[in-house]
């Protein structure tokens, strides 16, 4: 590079927007003829930077262990909400019942994000009753999600029996997210996207505390 | 119902009504019958959210660069659409494109991006030029800057330390950048990456400090948040619990050096356990995560700080700390010590923080769900997401009140506190902050318990069915402008205008104080001229707030005008003076009302204008 990069922009510039009133400004003009540089390691010369080469990195947005960690995650959140629905008629406190909402919002929440992810990238979402068919065994549970016979127990157990018995199972189909989160950061290409990284980061950071949380509660009730 | 129990709201009128509605369909599991069972066992109401019916800022159309907005006591100069290379032209909400924060130096504000980071010069502060825009991705790309030194935090797996966009395959990579990046900026064409400081957690914001005492070197506090990193790709990095492993990368940040002369040498030089308790020695000291009771919010633990402001003039550095808000003496730069900590029912996440000008107030944010989240709509706690104004005395915070966005936003906007910056209006305390798709606010705090509104901007929603990500990351204040970026649709400037809330001359006052560089996380220390519009704020706010006798109000005003033309001899200017110092006596000695402090400021100002 040689050349001062001291490129003209186009703006628009809103004048005299009227106090206290919606409006509609017009619709700014894009800026062009803009140079990029892309600088080099620490060290190293920076170099020109042909925005063309953006087209590259739609491929970088997402791999295949991405698409199998949302497909695998989809259910196991399904089965938390199986979980926590069964919370308010057995639990004996309110403090469980708040922490079993709030678990249920979030994991919630998480679905939608993780069905607009898949739809947005043109994958498959799996079917809402994945959970189920998992349990069921017409497809392979993913890491730490209960299976039929410990679902079963779960709601058939009441009171402090059944609040003990919810904290066993919710930390260990929360230590299964976080083989998941591992899973997928051990995966070749895996979590580069933003979106997915962020997501996976939070499910990590969130069930940590989660486990931590339970596992207190847990000692409380021994 | 439910929710009364969730969050110990009673009898709360319409909001209430709306937020059972809307929760209601949410919590599908808990059926009424399961509700009747429930007794709340909290009796703290939570504050009723009210707004003005007739806010224009309610019901704006949606639209990406061509949604209505709203504006009341600030002019929009400019909108400045993010660059080719920073955004997708497909849809906002890609977040490979999203903007970050602003960092001013010199002519130039450097705008920080997912992508990397631009470089605007304010040769007309009013209309942002783009001068160089810069790829380097790793996100979040918070930027400050030192002289030509700029600074980046990276965070994600996908950032790479020669800056390529291709990302890193491989899990355990030499090739991967988690940390500050440092860039030499001073050849606008060629900008050097100096330095690449990697860490555990990588960075997810970073503070820069200067040492009053070390005209050698800056340092940078890193702050790290997400997922630490194997062993293998960066030598002893541990996310083990305390008692599983003492050196855990959690419950601390990282010290950086920077030599000036050499900033290619610089290295983390401390790893300060600023959670630890003073007493046990147990660095997981503070918050262990959970609700504070019922009705409560459930508050992260303590483990990180999402960001922390320092004052270097005071001292003092402000740390948001997930699950507390502490206060740090920085007077050791490399060793900060924790003075004071608090706790907050209402807060989620404790995000950010910005002293006011005299370091007697604090502002804290607090991010509940996350900043990609709707958290400012009618069924959402007034006190929840929201600002929490803490006084400071001797080192210890005591809470004042809070603030929050004062009118609802619709589900598909992103809307929670977020970050901001001192307008330097004399003897008041203003603060610009963003709320991402809730637009900006201007808040009053000058009496913590009863912060209000004194300007506002909001567009509509990025798009009326989905929610996007998008809205206000930063909105600071520089030189006169205030500047917004938009995450997804670039840059903002902005004026004041004069309303009720804020008249001509402090907007004059505020407009006078010119700086050459400006970091929103290391906060410099205000001091007004004696001139006439600084005075001039003063009478104003006295007016206002009933604070002088009407009859000084005209013989205050006229040796002003006088004193602007030159005209004032300081004897005149000194017995105006002595009137007011008069009026404080009586105040004083409570035999007449008004604004003491003021009216003493005042007469100051009067004597120094006189020479």
């Amino acid at each position: 590079m040689n050349s001062k990069v001291f490129l003209p922009v186009y703006v628009l510039v809103t004048l005299g927007v009227t106090a206290s009133c919606a409006g509609t400004p017009s619709v700014p003009v894009r800026t062009t003829g803009t140079q990029i540089i892309q600088p080099g390691a620490p060290g190293e010369t920076a170099q020109a930077f042909d925005t063309a080469e953006l087209e590259a990195i739609g491929g970088l947005s997402h791999s295949e262990a991405d698409v199998r960690f949302m497909r695998g995650m989809i259910p196991h959140h399904g089965q938390a909400l199986d979980m926590t629905a069964l919370v308010p008629t057995r639990a004996t406190t309110n403090g469980f019942r708040s922490m079993a909402l709030r678990m249920q919002i979030s994991q919630r929440d998480e679905i939608r994000l993780m069905e607009r992810w898949l739809t947005e990238r043109e994958e498959e979402t799996p079917p809402t009753n994945a959970h189920r068919m998992m349990m069921a065994g017409d497809m392979v549970l993913m890491p730490g999600m209960l299976n039929a016979g410990q679902m079963e127990q779960l709601a058939s157990a009441t009171g402090q029996e059944f609040e003990r018995l919810f904290l066993e199972f919710m930390i260990m189909h929360h230590e299964g997210a976080l083989t998941m989160v591992q899973t997928l950061f051990n995966s070749s290409g895996a979590g580069q996207e933003s979106l997915i990284f962020k997501f996976a980061t939070d499910v990590d950071a969130d069930q940590t505390i989660e486990i931590l949380r339970m596992r207190r509660m847990l000692e409380e009730r021994r | 119902m439910i929710l009364e129990q969730i969050s110990g709201f009673t009898h709360r009128g319409t909001a209430l009504v709306m937020m059972l509605v809307m929760t209601a369909s949410l919590i599908g599991g808990f059926s009424e019958t399961n509700a009747q069972q429930v007794t709340p066992d909290s009796v703290t109401p939570a504050p009723l959210f009210t707004w003005d019916p007739n806010d224009p800022r309610l019901e704006l159309g949606a639209g990406w660069m061509n949604a209505e907005s709203a504006i009341r006591g600030l002019e929009q100069v400019s909108a400045i659409p993010r660059p080719d290379g920073f955004f997708n032209p497909a849809t906002p909400d890609d977040g490979r494109f999203s903007n970050t924060d602003l960092a001013f130096q010199g002519q130039y504000l450097y705008q920080g991006n997912y992508n990397g980071f631009q470089i605007y010069d304010l040769d007309d502060p009013n209309t942002p030029m783009l001068a160089l825009s810069v790829v380097c991705p790793g996100g979040q790309g918070d930027v400050s800057v030192y002289g030509s030194l700029v600074f980046m935090s990276a965070q994600e797996t996908r950032g790479r330390l020669d800056c390529g966009i291709e990302g890193v395959a491989d899990s355990i990579s030499a090739e991967r950048m988690r940390g500050v990046r440092i860039f030499d900026v001073s050849d606008l064409s060629n900008p050097m990456q100096v330095a690449a400081i990697q860490s555990c957690r990588g960075s997810h914001t970073h503070t820069l400090v200067v040492d009053p005492d070390d005209s050698e070197n800056v340092y940078v506090y890193i702050q790290g948040t997400s997922s630490v990193r194997p062993t293998e790709e960066l030598p002893g990095c541990s996310g083990g619990e305390p008692d599983e492993d003492p050196n855990t990368a959690l419950f601390r940040i990282e010290v950086v050096r920077v030599p000036l002369d050499a900033p290619e040498d610089a290295e983390i030089v401390s790893m300060p356990r600023i959670f630890a308790d003073a007493e046990s020695g147990n660095i997981a000291g503070l918050w262990a995560g959970g609700d504070h009771g019922t009705g409560t919010q459930d508050t992260r633990r303590t483990h990180q700080c999402h960001d922390i402001t320092v004052y270097p003039e005071i001292g003092l550095a402000a740390g948001a700390c997930s699950g507390n808000g502490i206060l740090l003496d920085i007077s050791d730069v490399v060793n900060p010590r924790r003075i004071d900590e608090v706790l907050d029912p209402n807060f989620a996440y404790w995000h950010s923080a910005t002293f006011n000008n005299g370091g007697t107030k604090v502002v804290f944010t607090d991010e509940w769900g996350g900043g990609g989240q709707a958290r400012c709509r009618a069924s959402d706690p007034p006190t929840w997401g929201a600002n929490a104004i803490f006084t400071i005395e001797d080192g210890e915070m005591t809470l004042g009140g809070y603030y929050k966005l004062p009118v609802p936003q619709t589900e598909t906007e992103n809307c929670v506190a977020h970050n901001g910056s001192i307008i330097p209006v004399p003897g008041r305390d203003l603060m610009v902050q963003a709320w991402y798709q809730g637009g900006l606010s201007i808040m009053d705090f000058t009496d913590p318990e009863n912060a209000f509104e004194v300007a506002f901007f909001d567009r509509g929603p990025l798009s009326a069915e989905a929610l996007f990500t998008g809205g206000y990351w930063s909105t600071y204040w520089h030189n006169g402008r205030i500047y917004g970026a938009e995450i997804s649709r670039g840059i903002d400037v902005f004026r004041l205008t004069p309303t009720e809330h804020l008249s001509q001359a402090e907007i004059d006052a505020a407009e006078l104080i010119q700086i050459d560089q400006f970091n929103a996380q290391m906060q410099p220390l205000t001091i007004w001229p004696a001139v006439v519009p600084v005075a001039r704020a003063y009478l104003d706010q006295l007016v206002r707030g009933n604070g002088i006798l009407n009859d000084r109000v005209p013989d205050v005003g006229n040796i002003l005008d006088r004193a602007e033309r030159g005209t004032a001899t300081a004897m005149q200017l000194a017995e105006v003076a002595a009137q007011l110092d008069q009026d404080v006596t009586a105040i004083r000695a409570g035999t007449l009302g008004g604004d003491a402090e003021r009216l003493s400021t005042l007469a100051e100002l009067l004597r120094n204008l006189g020479g």
